[in-house]
């Protein structure tokens, strides 16, 4: 009985848990890597199926020749790196200027509702916006404009992509601003800020000196990760970008889907090159990195202290501010749209409300809304498993998380979507395995498990381990520390990374479209099929379940632990 | 969980089926609805109108109803893509429980198939028992899709008409040829725009601009080659180039279909649109997309036509129930409902004249709606380019057009 009081001594996890961290490497690297050579050898010209079986670069100089392919990289490299930019200082310098306020409070409250809103749906909510003919115009027509049609201007599909740009921004701002507010207590940065500003610094002047090189690091991946999102989107590229021509991906998944096969070769090296201007863009945000890190350096010994910040404060709180009222705007608009009947330009609201648009719109909605579910609800069930083993297993091991695991974590974050998940549609039908859910749910899991693992990671290391010695104590096992006393503790945090995941899987567009054959069709693949043409009322339908899906499991899962403990006062969310 | 259990139980079917015989005899009739009888048809078409989703979705609850056919509508934005992916199991060597049971397909698509042997090989649409009410002497189109013989390897299902819709309230006399198109795109510049290539209803704005332009037609009913194109379409490009600075956005955007474009009609962006099917305005007038001041107009010198069908791919993994839909899809009660705009509103393929008289009845109650022109005022019907020009035009147009920069 010596151990009893002694903390649990390192020692290795059960061999039946190390499955469960293995399992989920094997999850996050074996479909990106079997889906990037799945692209890399037919961009070669070697796919047996189409007859290709010796090696050329044939596709490559076939891939030069198509018309405006330079514009295409162009396109995807800026709007990922002004996106990333602009996204990456407005939540910095919203950070540095508001923290510890109560608008900073505010916007904390909000970020989780505005991150679980689908890319598609705020994008349509966006174009419903900002398009000549759209709700804002429609506001101040005609008496402001004295327009009674709407301008010939192009604004949504504009040839530079900022529409695109804008409609990429507001939702990044929500994600950025989520793991920088859990990285904020790992930098200490009230206390930090507290000791500039005792030595006379302003809030921004600060931060950047004393707070960012700590908080850069912890939230440097996500960063990457938005960076390659933003390189190789298509879903929003189909709502907002230009189209002659388009970014890169959306002209990837065209070729992919030519009737001349041949052009699949064309296809895969597109997704080759996209993987190459991913890489470059990234590339291009490291060299940024260290160049920022060596003015910084140089700045900071100058004494300078930068006490009037007003401006700088306000412009980052008007940024974020307009970026959530952006994403409600757009959503009341497609409610509205969703409940029209005819609404004509320059009316600011419909000539009349009905019903029938949901009527006529949901008896089709059903089946997406049903695969929808299911598939989120697989996901994110299997990712929440794999998580609490992997951390389970991190906790017994008294492992913790290196830096090489973290870039693992975030792998399928970091490769272009179009890149690994072109190729894995290869592999996939080769084992006969495209078009099933078990081959859908594999896929989202790819995509769901980071967050769920980086939502549920922080609480449950930061659960207080004496609990576990004092089960112990009690003469109790490993396993009912973790059944009896850990997870019901960390109920909370457990369904909102259940929740996180459904909401990442509510919204994945290319994975289902692609490995579901569009067998499984979901209200977002639906939502971005409608994109193209349909009926505003029926995109705003459609939009706007999709927007709310992911709200209904974050209630559940604050509702479930409130149900559960209700006579547990302890248990009980504090405050 | 269910759908893994149904899955091998329709694979089971399906081998069940591979054992007895080659494919199903659609003209022993009881045989074939046995042998239907829950199978799962995944049928790939066109999902881009929900109009035309919730037609085919109500097409499926009533083969279940009756035949205990599943019908599943995979929408695709594309059908190239359908060939594409048949291509792609023919190539893999995937000869049986192919992924794709029946199409929506016509013109290039179907030459395609038909050229590759990827069709069921048998003339299986002709025996089926609606088929006997076809208008193959009034609709031509019907037994020749864009030039090349249908062989009954497809079954028609509705008829294509380009038709042009304008608001009166706003443009009380619309031009009524490319020509006068062009001039009253030049003195009312942004008003005008067509989908962008190759979405079908933009590459048929192409076809009706080249038939009208190009020096001689016939070179069009013939495959195409480099000479015979540069020939051709010489007009076309050169009215396209003028045409361009004059469209809505200065042609640096284009609506992605024709639904897009109707939804600029609605917002007043544009004052002329067009679409595929005629009675289009009218269906779009019921559901409070469009005012009902629209109205509907074709060109003095007429315009293009079709039809469209659906096929079963060789590799289809349900023949059978493929084949009892193509036949409902094809029946006078089915066809009736779609050509109700408050429905779909496309053009049937039967000759009404010669059906029974409660089936004729059930046609002539159709209101065709204010903005749908009779069929006798349709004008011409310009026939289709033998299929091979498609492809060229798309490359041409995407050379000269698809590129801003």
């Amino acid at each position: 009985m010596a151990r009893v009081l002694a903390p649990v001594p390192n020692r290795p996890g059960s061999p039946l848990l190390i499955l469960l961290p293995v399992l989920a490497f094997a999850l996050l690297i074996g479909p990106v890597v079997a889906g990037l050579l799945g692209a890399v050898l037919p961009a070669l010209g070697f796919l047996p199926t189409l007859g290709g079986t010796s090696l050329s670069l044939a596709a490559f100089e076939e891939l030069s020749t198509e018309p405006g392919l330079w514009w295409s990289c162009w396109l995807s490299l800026s709007i990922g790196l002004v996106t990333t930019m602009i996204s990456f200082l407005i939540v910095m310098v919203f950070v540095a200027g508001w923290q510890g306020t109560r608008a900073f409070g505010f916007v904390e409250r909000l970020v989780s509702p505005m991150l679980s809103v689908p890319h598609a749906a705020a994008a349509f909510g966006l174009a419903f916006l900002i398009a000549p003919s759209g709700a804002l115009m429609r506001l101040v027509s005609p008496h402001l404009t004295g327009l009674t049609r709407p301008p010939d201007l192009l604004i949504v599909n504009d040839l530079w992509g900022v529409s695109m740009m804008a409609g990429l921004v507001i939702k990044e701002i929500p994600f950025l601003m989520l793991v920088t507010l859990a990285a904020l207590p790992q930098a200490r940065s009230r206390e930090l800020s507290r000791v500039t500003a005792g030595l006379g610094y302003g809030r921004l002047a600060g931060f950047t000196h004393a707070v960012m090189p700590l908080l850069y690091r912890q939230i440097r991946l996500p960063v990457l990760a938005v960076l390659a999102y933003a390189t190789s989107v298509v879903d929003v590229a189909m709502i907002l970008g230009p189209t002659t021509p388009a970014p890169l991906a959306v002209r990837v998944l065209q070729w992919q889907s030519d009737p001349d096969l041949h052009r699949r070769f064309v296809a895969a090296a597109g997704a080759v090159l996209q993987l190459g201007v991913t890489a470059f863009a990234l590339l291009i945000w490291l060299t940024g990195e260290r160049v920022m890190a060596r003015l910084c350096r140089i700045a900071a010994p100058s004494g300078h202290r930068y006490v009037r910040d007003r401006t700088g404060r306000i412009a980052g709180a008007g940024a974020m501010i307009l970026s959530v009222a952006i994403i409600v705007a757009g959503l009341v608009v497609l409610a509205a749209w969703s409940a029209a009947g005819l609404w004509r330009f320059p009316d600011a609201a419909p000539l009349s409300f009905s019903l029938a648009n949901w009527a006529r719109a949901l008896p089709s909605l059903v089946a997406p809304l049903i695969n929808a579910l299911a598939i989120a609800a697989a996901a994110s069930g299997f990712a929440v498993i794999l998580a609490l083993g992997a951390l389970e297993y991190e906790a017994r091991a008294g492992k913790t998380p290196t830096i090489r695991a973290l870039v693992v974590l975030f792998l399928p974050l970091l490769v272009p979507q179009i890149a690994f998940l072109f190729g894995l549609e290869i592999v996939f039908a080769r084992l006969a395995l495209t078009g099933t859910l078990a081959a859908i749910v594999v896929v989202h899991l790819v995509f769901v498990f980071p967050y769920v693992l980086l939502s549920l990671g922080d609480p449950w290391r930061s659960w207080d381990r004496r609990y576990g010695h004092v089960t112990h104590a009690l003469g109790k096992s490993d396993n009912t520390v973790f059944w009896r006393v850990r997870l019901p503790m960390l109920t909370r945090p457990v369904l909102t990374a259940a929740a996180v995941g459904f909401a990442v899987s509510i919204g994945l567009y290319l994975p289902t479209l692609l490995v579901g054959a569009g067998r499984w069709p979901t209200i977002t693949t639906e939502a971005v099929a409608l994109a193209a043409g349909a009926d505003r009322r029926l995109i705003g339908v459609t939009a706007f379940i999709q927007a709310i899906l992911p709200f209904a499991g974050f209630a559940l899962a604050l509702a479930i632990p409130a149900v559960m403990f209700r006579n547990r006062a302890q248990m009980r969310p504090q405050g | 969980m269910r759908r893994t259990i149904f899955a091998a139980f329709s694979a089971l079917i399906g081998f069940a089926g591979l054992a007895q015989a080659g494919s199903p005899d659609p003209s022993n009739w009881q045989a074939l609805t046995a042998e239907a009888k829950g199978q799962k048809v995944y049928f790939h078409a066109w999902g881009g109108e929900p109009r035309i989703n919730d037609y085919i979705a109500w097409a499926g609850r009533t083969v279940k109803e009756r035949y205990g056919v599943d019908l599943v509508h995979v929408k695709v934005t594309d059908t190239a893509g359908v060939v594409s992916k048949i291509l792609a199991e023919k190539a893999a060597g995937r000869d049986d429980g192919g992924s794709v049971d029946l199409v929506w397909i016509n013109g290039e698509n179907f030459v395609s198939l038909k050229n590759a042997g990827m069709l069921l090989e048998r003339p299986w649409a002709i025996k089926l028992p609606s088929y006997a009410y076809v208008d193959v002497a009034g609709k031509p189109t019907v037994l020749t899709d864009f030039t090349v013989p249908v062989d009954g390897l497809e079954a028609p299902w509705g008829m294509a008409k380009l038709v042009f819709f304008h608001d009166m309230a706003v443009l009380a006399d619309p031009p009524k040829s490319m020509a006068a198109l062009l001039k009253w795109a030049r003195a009312n510049p942004g008003r005008f725009t067509y989908p962008q290539p190759p979405d079908f209803v933009g590459s048929t704005f192409l076809k009706q601009v080249l038939f009208e332009l190009t020096p001689d037609n016939a070179l069009l009913g013939k495959p195409v080659d480099d000479a015979t194109f540069a020939a051709a379409t010489t007009p076309l490009f050169a009215y396209l180039d003028e045409l361009r600075p004059l469209l809505w956005r200065k042609g640096r955007a284009y609506p992605q279909n024709y639904g897009a474009m109707r939804q600029l009609l609605a917002d007043s962006e544009v004052d002329i649109t067009f679409a595929f099917n005629p009675s289009d305005a009218s269906s779009a007038i019921a559901s409070n997309e469009l005012p009902d001041t629209v109205r509907s107009f074709v060109f003095d010198g007429g315009t293009i036509g079709n039809s469209h069908f659906v096929a079963i791919p060789f590799n289809a993994n349900a023949k059978a129930g493929a084949m009892v839909v193509a036949d409902f899809l094809m029946s006078p009660e089915a066809q009736a409902r779609k050509q109700d705009p408050n429905v779909w509103g496309d053009p049937t393929v039967l000759d009404v004249a010669g059906l029974p008289a409660a089936e004729r009845a059930v046609f002539d109650r159709l209101e065709l709606g204010i903005a749908t022109l009779p069929p006798e005022k349709l004008g011409r019907t310009l026939l289709e380019p033998h299929a091979t020009w498609l492809a060229r035009l798309e490359v041409e147009w995407a050379r000269r057009y698809g590129v801003n920069q």
